[in-house]
């Protein structure tokens, strides 16, 4: 049975029967190809287990209740076929004595008692079964939370190269699903290993004590009903991996086009784009219907076998009963045990997958959770006080990975309150320095001052205390323009955030928005322009009042005005303070103190525009590109 | 959802057959209960006799019979049976089965039709019943008198000794029928169960009489019953495997086609209609949606059309074996569902506060991610985990209170699944005491509860998958039902050979649809072949939307765009773009090879025309230094390449089509200065005889284009050269030295 937010993050969670229970009649559907994606598997399952074990481990005394209430309420519900087939005995044996004349009619007293006591059993077990249920999510939930908030704070103790090499949404993953699926197997699968594992043996006592002979019977039909499971998951594996390869065929390639619409009408490549789509749609539906159909083929079979064991307890036990070695009572009994016989057995066969599956998510999150963190800050760490701004380079060599150094050997000097432009064509590894600085990454070799300090001998909090940084990945979360502005510091109080956004030119053009400093950005920060938002930075960074600034002046996607204001906004801001600047301005390059030449992520060139131009290497090289030819050599001329 | 009905067509007979196959599973599934019945009740209760009709009688029963048979009812008893004696041909067959017919003529029941002995079972159990009656009467003379005195009869007056029998039979025709009367009044009172169950009594006495083997008798009746079970239970997964089969077929079948409905039409949609729905919910639509679908025509035809079959068979069946008992069933019923009910109605708002928390917790991570620069560059880091915090404890409250309910959800269905079979023993004990239903009949009584109950909880899941399938439904019925804005002139005309791509704007306004305003007023221009044109302008000015209206991407929905001289509605759509080289604002490739993606504006063009035309898109060097050269693979989106790369292999692109007009929207901007410079100045020589019409946001780019369109707030205020325009345009004047300083510029 499919039940709807079974599992309230993901889609048909399993289903969760439990023993004792209504599955009487015959023909009784269950849930549609529960047991069909085999997933993924742990590299080191047991260890991984153990982890888990250890994670889990001050909530013993929750599990130990858990196990022994699920055991209970399963216990309770495995006796009441049993019992109640006595009811159904007696009054057969009353109505039997009745129509021979001989008994003294039927034994309602009997009856009504047995039926007290089932009354009382089916609710206790109706209680232990929610009371273990409740203690469990509240379990899962902890342990949920605990997770999702290790993770959150561990990726903050993660050098950012760690972020390099790996894809956001992987992180998020291990977030939502991962954490997700241990989650549920705490919240259901356990305490369902817990009932399946109690019912098989319950139940497989309860047959015996009624009848060996047809306990045997009804047994003979399990093994078979298992080779046919495995033979239709194995069957059915084939398709259900062609139909998910096609349907990622389907997906890539609807995405691909609808993404490059214009792209694909531009180049008229409706036709072909159809006609690739056909073949992906034409394979997909034949793995579509054969996936469907062996996986589907699962119900039927598993109630055809079911059925078959209907049939041989009604054969067997009517022949017994004839002969008087059992009764009918048990006859109702044992069919309703054979009928909850097969679900907890396909529950237990499915186990293992569950467990390979919850090993390889938690194998995933631990994993995470024991990634390398940044460098320790050091112990006794030096405190700047009255900082000039002044930064040296010495000697600096650095690769984002070891073997391969991006930067050579750098020296350069910043003095207090001058500007460094750094330049260099696209991908040339600009942000790298600003990376340095802040360390973000530690240098391999050679060392960055402060005011003559080796920044490593700062606490990472003091040292980024020192920066203001405006890059051109405008960042701004989703909260209201307040917000983001007191983000450069917390504890501004609201006069300086709007002396701030003055200063930033961003007070006039809020005003016009609809809720003004309240107005809350959206989640891809789309209700203000690109311009606004690197203005909204630049407030940020002013309120900030750092004694060095960092900014990137790429504003392509910005119309025209608000350039000139932003630009006027950051001439502003770096007054009086050493700045870097990833410049494409030429006007800003010209009149920079410093200018850093990159090319291939190395520093190849430094000293000003004049000295620069003459030399005439790389810079000038790139410098005069930008004019077509007569333009350059004017400008070469002035200069 | 109605809506694509229409698709459901082809496969309408095979979802008839469905039901019925259905039909014949759910028949087969409510048989298993009702033979298990007939197992105890006439396998062990009576002994493997089925009904009051014996399918041997000895002649003199017969004769005794008779006495209490009207003429009519007797001539079609004899009707049914066949004397055999020792001269019948059927002789030793019967002695066989019953060896009292060595000593006495034995009567066979030969016609055993259904309706001859459902018409034949009450005359024979009352006639037995009396028959034994007086038997016992003849055996007991204590019991005699009291009977006697019964039936108005004095009996005691009777010789002991004398046959009733005899007796009875000479009374006269009237008396007889009199007595005959009487007893059926008295029967009557006794109910016709407790009458067939004394009758079979009767039946099981004279089986004796006979010698028949009564043990042998009543093996032989469960074992062809649970043969028919077998077959039945084959008959079952016959059609319910057939069942799987033809829903799988369908559902894919459906999901097939409607994804390639969806899909061709999006394939059609102009700009317009992808603005109205955005690439994200088509591409949804055209995926997920048709998946669930898929998913939901499958679950109908195997379950959701079952679960009515069933409960409503179920329901037929369980009244027909006692029809006072209905209320428990409606009890259970009402029980359940007000259990669904109540319990979704709870969790069902915590379930969407639970998705806008997801989305919540996602978001802050997202965020924490793409902003690690910035957070950790302001200390920010406790503020975060403060806001994670927040946001994981919302979801975590949320999620638990909903897994609480539903966990009280389970135990409580099964409390009244459990409560129902007590109550239906209770109930049922009564009844079959005061013989109103047999035992069996209890026990099947008690399946088909179950199975009504199961098939309204399978019902009540049908309310809530179909309103997510018919969301999903309407979601592609939306995109089908849409047409295209931009479609062909009924009789397309031709552009005028030789095609020359002289571009000219003739008073052109243009509005998006369902916007307040027009975003271009007026233009007016003519780019002409051989010349470059240039549009620039701040964000917002409209100089992207003027080039976007020449390949018909949007209509002008004022003025009009000719190209030689013709409207551009007026040819195709494909005659069109073909003159047409484009370089979009955000560069697409696709997947496959450099090659394949240089190729797609012209299959057939030569190696040496691609390898130029990535030589003029400044990409050679690139594409020589990468390992597979023009074989390099290029994954989704171009994905593996850098956005300068990707924007210059899109240009290479354009140039393979030789085209006559070609447009470069902002395509620059990811390029350095340097390369920038160096591509307009190889595109000058290589599309010497073209119309090239360029946006861009950099004077750099423009300075030396033969017509510069300077656009604000979607009016053209300067259209010259750059010399020109310093001098007389105050916004180009603006832009120009924003960007580049006096001296530069000069």
């Amino acid at each position: 049975m499919m039940m709807p937010g079974g599992n309230p993050n993901r889609s048909g969670g399993g289903s969760k029967e439990q023993a004792g229970g209504p599955g009487f009649g015959p023909g009784r559907h269950g849930g549609p190809m529960g047991m069909m994606i085999k997933g993924d598997k742990a590299r080191d399952f047991r260890g991984t287990m153990q982890k888990l074990l250890q994670a889990l481990k001050p909530y013993r005394w929750s599990f130990a209740v858990v196990f022994l209430f699920a055991a209970a309420s399963t216990v309770f519900n495995i006796l009441g076929p049993k019992i109640l087939g006595k009811a159904t005995t007696k009054l057969f044996e009353g109505v039997m004595g009745q129509i021979a004349g001989t008994g003294e009619g039927i034994d309602f007293t009997y009856i009504g008692n047995i039926l007290i006591t089932m009354t009382i059993l089916y609710l206790l077990a109706t209680l232990f079964s929610y009371v273990q249920g409740w203690i469990m999510s509240g379990v899962s939930a902890q342990v949920t939370y605990r997770f999702r908030r290790d993770i959150a704070e561990k990726i903050n103790r993660m050098p950012l190269g760690y972020f390099d090499g790996t894809n956001h949404g992987e992180v998020l993953s291990r977030v939502t699903n991962d954490v997700d699926t241990v989650s549920q197997t705490l919240n259901q699968s356990l305490s369902q290993i817990i009932t399946s594992g109690v019912t098989v043996v319950g139940v497989l006592v309860m047959m015996l004590t009624i009848s060996w002979q047809m306990t045997l019977a009804s047994l003979l039909v399990i093994p078979l009903s298992l080779v046919f499971i495995r033979q239709i998951v194995n069957r059915s594996q084939k398709y259900f991996s062609e139909q998910q390869e096609y349907l990622g065929h389907i997906n890539g390639h609807v995405e691909e086009m609808y993404g490059g619409h214009l792209v694909m009408k531009a180049f008229n490549g409706e036709e072909k784009s159809v006609v690739k789509f056909d073949g992906f749609n034409t394979t997909l539906y034949s793995s579509a219907w054969k996936s469907q159909f062996l996986s589907g083929l699962m119900m039927p079979v598993m109630s055809f076998i079911s059925n078959l064991g209907y049939v041989a307890v009604a054969v067997l036990g009517g022949w017994l009963a004839t002969r008087s070695l059992i009764t009918v009572g048990d006859i109702q009994a044992f069919i309703q045990y054979v009928r909850n016989f097969t679900q907890p057995i396909a529950q237990l066969a499915n186990i293992s997958n569950t467990l390979q599956q919850t090993a390889a998510a938690a194998e995933r999150v631990f994993g995470f959770l024991n990634e390398a963190e940044e460098v320790p800050d050091p112990a006794g760490a030096l405190e700047l006080s009255d900082v000039r701004g002044q930064v040296d380079f010495e000697a600096v060599r650095f690769g984002y990975n070891p073997e391969k150094a991006v930067i050579h050997d750098f020296t350069a000097r910043a003095n207090s309150g001058q500007r460094v432009a750094i330049v260099g064509p696209t991908g040339a590894g600009k942000t790298t320095i600003v990376k340095l600085l802040m360390r973000f990454y530690d240098v391999d070799s050679g060392t960055i001052r402060v005011d003559g300090r080796d920044i490593r001998s700062l606490t990472r909090r003091d040292l980024r205390k020192l920066f203001g940084m405006v890059l051109q990945d405008t960042w701004l979360y989703n909260g209201t323009i307040m917000e983001n502005i007191r983000y450069g510091r917390p504890d501004a109080t609201d006069a300086e955030v709007y002396a701030a956004a003055k200063a930033a030119h961003v007070d006039h053009f809020v005003h016009t928005l609809p809720d003004g400093y309240n107005m809350v950005l959206n989640e891809e920060a789309s209700n203000v322009s690109q311009g606004q938002k690197q203005l909204l930075t630049i407030a940020r960074a002013v309120l900030a009042d750092p004694r060095i600034l960092i900014l990137d002046e790429a504003t392509s996607s910005v119309d025209t005005r608000t350039e000139v204001l932003i630009q006027r906004a950051m001439n502003e801001l770096m007054k009086g303070r050493t700045s870097f600047i990833i410049a494409h301005r030429l006007s800003t390059i010209r009149d920079a103190d410093l200018i850093l030449v990159m090319r291939d992520g190395d520093i190849v060139e430094q000293g000003d525009h004049k000295n620069l131009l003459q030399a005439g290497g790389f810079y000038a090289e790139l410098y005069n590109s930008q004019f077509e030819p007569e333009a350059a050599a004017a400008v070469a001329r002035a200069a | 959802m109605i809506r694509l009905v229409r698709y459901l067509k082809p496969y309408l007979s095979v979802i008839l057959l469905t039901i019925v196959l259905l039909f014949v599973q759910a028949n087969a599934d409510l048989a298993l209960p009702d033979y298990l019945s007939r197992i105890v009740n006439n396998g062990i209760q009576q002994g493997g006799v089925e009904n009051a009709v014996p399918t041997a009688l000895r002649a003199s029963t017969m004769d005794h019979l008779q006495l209490f048979l009207t003429p009519d009812e007797q001539s079609r008893v004899m009707a049914a049976y066949t004397l055999v004696d020792a001269s019948s041909p059927d002789y030793a067959e019967t002695l066989k089965t019953a060896p009292g017919a060595a000593d006495e003529s034995v009567y066979v029941l030969t016609n055993t039709s259904e309706v001859e002995i459902a018409w034949l079972n009450p005359v024979m159990a009352k006639a037995l019943l009396a028959v034994s009656g007086v038997e016992q009467v003849m055996a007991d003379p204590d019991k005699a008198t009291q009977m006697g005195a019964a039936a108005g009869f004095d009996l005691s007056r009777l010789p002991p000794g004398a046959d009733l029998f005899t007796l009875l039979g000479n009374l006269p025709q009237s008396q007889r029928e009199q007595l005959s009367a009487q007893l059926q009044g008295q029967f009557a009172a006794l109910g016709e169960s407790a009458v067939q169950q004394a009758a079979i009594q009767a039946i099981k006495a004279e089986f004796t009489a006979l010698g028949m083997n009564a043990a042998s008798l009543q093996t032989n009746y469960i074992l062809s019953t649970g043969l028919l079970m077998l077959l039945v239970t084959l008959v079952s997964v016959a059609s319910s495997i057939a069942v799987g089969y033809l829903s799988a077929r369908t559902a894919a079948g459906l999901s097939r086609d409607l994804r390639r409905a969806v899909f061709q039409k999006v394939e059609g949609f102009s700009s317009t209609e992808f603005d109205r729905f955005s690439t994200a919910s088509l591409i949804t639509r055209t995926t997920n949606d048709i998946t669930q679908i898929q998913m939901v025509v499958i679950m109908m035809m195997r379950m959701v059309f079952y679960a009515p079959i069933m409960g409503v068979g179920g329901i037929i069946r369980a009244i027909d074996k006692d029809s006072s008992m209905w209320w428990i069933i409606a009890v259970g019923v009402a029980a359940l569902l007000s259990l669904i009910v109540v319990v979704f109605s709870v969790t069902l708002p915590k379930f969407k506060a639970m998705q806008n928390l997801i989305d919540r917790l996602n978001l802050v991570l997202r965020e924490n991610l793409s902003g690690m620069m910035v957070i950790r560059a302001f200390n920010m880091q406790p503020f975060e985990e403060q806001r994670f915090d927040k946001a994981n404890q919302d979801l975590t409250g949320t999620t638990l209170f909903i897994n609480r309910v539903m966990v009280a959800m389970f135990p409580t269905m099964m409390f009244i699944m459990n409560g129902l079979s007590l109550l239906i023993i209770w109930i049922g004990s009564q009844q079959v005491a005061a013989a109103q239903m047999q035992v069996g009949d209890m026990m099947a009584f008690m399946q088909y509860a179950m199975q009504i109950v199961f098939s309204f909880l399978m019902m009540s899941f049908m309310f809530i998958l179909l309103p997510r399938a018919s969301v999903s439904g309407g979601r592609i019925a939306e995109v089908l039902g849409t047409e295209p804005t931009i479609r062909d002139a009924e009789t397309p005309r031709n552009f005028p050979a030789p095609f020359k791509g002289a571009v000219e704007f003739r008073n052109v306004s243009f509005r998006y649809p369902g916007a307040d305003e027009d975003v271009l007023h007026d233009i007016n221009f003519t780019a002409r072949p051989g010349q470059t044109t240039a549009f620039i302008g701040s964000t917002g000015s409209g100089k992207s939307t003027v080039v976007n209206l020449i390949p018909r991407f949007y209509d002008v929905t004022g003025g009009q765009i000719l190209i030689d001289g013709v409207d551009i509605r007026q040819v195709t759509q494909h005659e069109l773009r073909d003159k047409i080289g484009y370089i979009p604002q955000k560069s697409t490739l696709f997947s496959g090879t450099i090659e394949s993606n240089l190729r797609y504006a012209d299959d057939g063009a030569t190696k040496e025309a691609l390898l130029a035309a990535a030589g003029t898109a400044q990409v050679t060097e690139f594409i020589d230094s990468s390992a597979d050269g023009l074989a390099t693979e290029i994954a989704q989106g171009g994905a593996n390449v850098s956005g300068g790369q990707k924007q210059r292999l899109s240009i290479a692109r354009a140039l393979v089509k030789q085209a006559p007009i070609y447009i470069f929207d902002d395509s620059f901007s990811a390029l350095d200065f340097k390369t920038d410079a160096g591509l307009r100045h190889a595109l000058k020589e290589n599309t010497a005889d073209s119309a090239v019409l360029i946006v861009t946001q950099r004077v750099s780019t423009v300075m030396n284009a033969e017509q510069i369109v300077v656009l604000d707030e979607g009016q053209v205020v300067g259209i010259g050269t750059h010399p020109e325009l310093m001098k007389t345009c105050e916004p180009y004047r603006e832009i120009a030295l924003s960007q580049l300083s006096m001296e530069e510029l000069s």
